[in-house]
């Protein structure tokens, strides 16, 4: 009952901010990177890219040691084989994905037909199935592949969401997960916000808080805790279960209306994944 | 004094006894052992994990996100002052990233009192 009371109040909550007059997402693009620039004022904008290691000077230095030999390249290798593989049909990601497979840039994406948010791990998933084939598993797995291996014939692609606007839907689903990315939330009582905004820079133990600006670019991320490559949303389950918050579905509403506002907040840096993060 | 009067004295006597109860959160005289097992929860990541935030006298590895804890007598009025603030920070400030201890459960009643009188004592 309590429960579902909180519930309630947060679609409440949820209903009122939409309801409400609304900054626009390139006003709020432009505050969230000026947040940033103002806060740490001898870190070029380019260098958000790099997640923690923009603004932690030791821990690049071993980040830096680590890129020398890229945990994750085994990944990309492996990804190329899965793109190249054809299915059971005979077909390819390519049929898919003409355009493969530098096409990280274009996602996330709104699909106006289905009216969501469409990503890249989605969007493989779709093709996959649309050839007779199993869809891969969103966190852990070969869905890293043949992700690490479209990161990195994507780099240098420039982060650009667009929230087309014909459909409000999109600017909807953008302001679902700007809301998700500022609500507090767990037993602990944090926001995405409290921490990679808020506090990005600050200590929280011997961690460094990393800024949330360029949290996007750089997925799949080999993560040494992990000893292996995970997805974004893999990670933002970590995040929530950190804060003692129920995780929700990988690639379920929640997490792409979220990883929709978010890489908007990035728009403009360049894509560098896959990434290592210890 | 009528027996209605006696009882009605010692209901109000019961009365004053659980609202000082509920408003003096701890024993006047906490033993060392109160302050160490508060000390323990205030350090073990699983539990009050302060240092998470706040760097303590004694406590490894601490983080810088909120004031150190020290001198907490000159901060706080009272001990029941200090421990409405671990129980819930975002009463004070709604901006605060201080988990709120006793409104999520996240530590016992019992639990936050010993805190109380560790971080009293800094």
């Amino acid at each position: 009952m309590k429960h579902l009371l909180k519930k309630i109040a947060m679609l409440a909550v949820v209903g009122g901010i939409a309801a409400s007059a609304q900054a626009s997402p390139e006003a709020d693009r432009e505050a969230f990177q000026n947040f940033y620039k103002n806060r740490f004022t001898s870190v070029a904008k380019e260098e958000y890219v790099n997640g923690i290691y923009a603004i932690d000077p030791v821990g690049r230095e071993n980040w830096e040691a680590i890129e020398e030999f890229p945990p994750y390249e085994p990944f990309i290798d492996e990804g190329q084989a899965m793109w190249e593989k054809p299915f059971a049909n005979g077909k390819t990601y390519k049929d898919c994905f003409a355009d493969g497979p530098a096409i990280a840039g274009i996602y996330p994406l709104w699909d106006k037909k289905n009216g969501m948010v469409v990503t890249l791990a989605l969007a493989l998933n779709k093709c996959r199935e649309a050839n007779g084939e199993k869809p891969l598993k969103y966190k852990k797995g070969p869905i890293n592949d043949i992700l690490s291996y479209i990161a990195y014939e994507s780099r240098g692609q420039k982060t650009n969401v667009i929230i087309p606007k014909d459909d409000p839907r999109a600017l909807a689903a953008y302001e679902k997960g700007k809301k998700f990315y500022y609500t507090r939330r767990g037993q602990l009582n944090f926001s995405c916000a409290n921490c990679h905004l808020q506090n990005a820079g600050m200590n929280i133990r011997a961690d460094t808080l990393s800024p949330a600006l360029g949290h996007t670019t750089h997925f799949p991320v080999y993560r040494s805790k992990w000893g292996t490559v995970g997805t974004l949303h893999r990670r933002v389950t970590g995040c929530n279960k950190q804060v003692r918050a129920k995780p929700f579905k990988a690639q379920g509403e929640q997490y792409r209306n979220l990883e929709y506002f978010l890489t908007y907040m990035s728009n403009g840096l360049e894509l560098n994944g896959p990434g290592a993060r210890k | 004094m009528t027996i209605s009067t006696k009882l009605l004295g010692m209901a109000s006597a019961g009365v004053l006894l659980a609202g000082q109860l509920a408003l003096v959160p701890v024993a006047s005289a906490a033993g060392p052992s109160m302050i160490e097992e508060g000390m323990k929860l205030a350090f073990t990541r699983k539990k009050g994990n302060c240092l998470a935030c706040h760097a303590i006298a004694g406590g490894q590895a601490a983080g810088n996100i909120a004031p150190p804890l020290g001198a907490m007598q000159s901060r706080f009025k009272s001990k029941a002052e200090l421990k409405a603030q671990i129980a819930d920070a975002t009463v004070k400030n709604p901006e605060t990233s201080m988990p709120p201890f006793g409104r999520h459960k996240i530590l016992s009643d019992a639990e936050i009192n010993k805190v109380v009188e560790f971080v009293w004592s800094l």
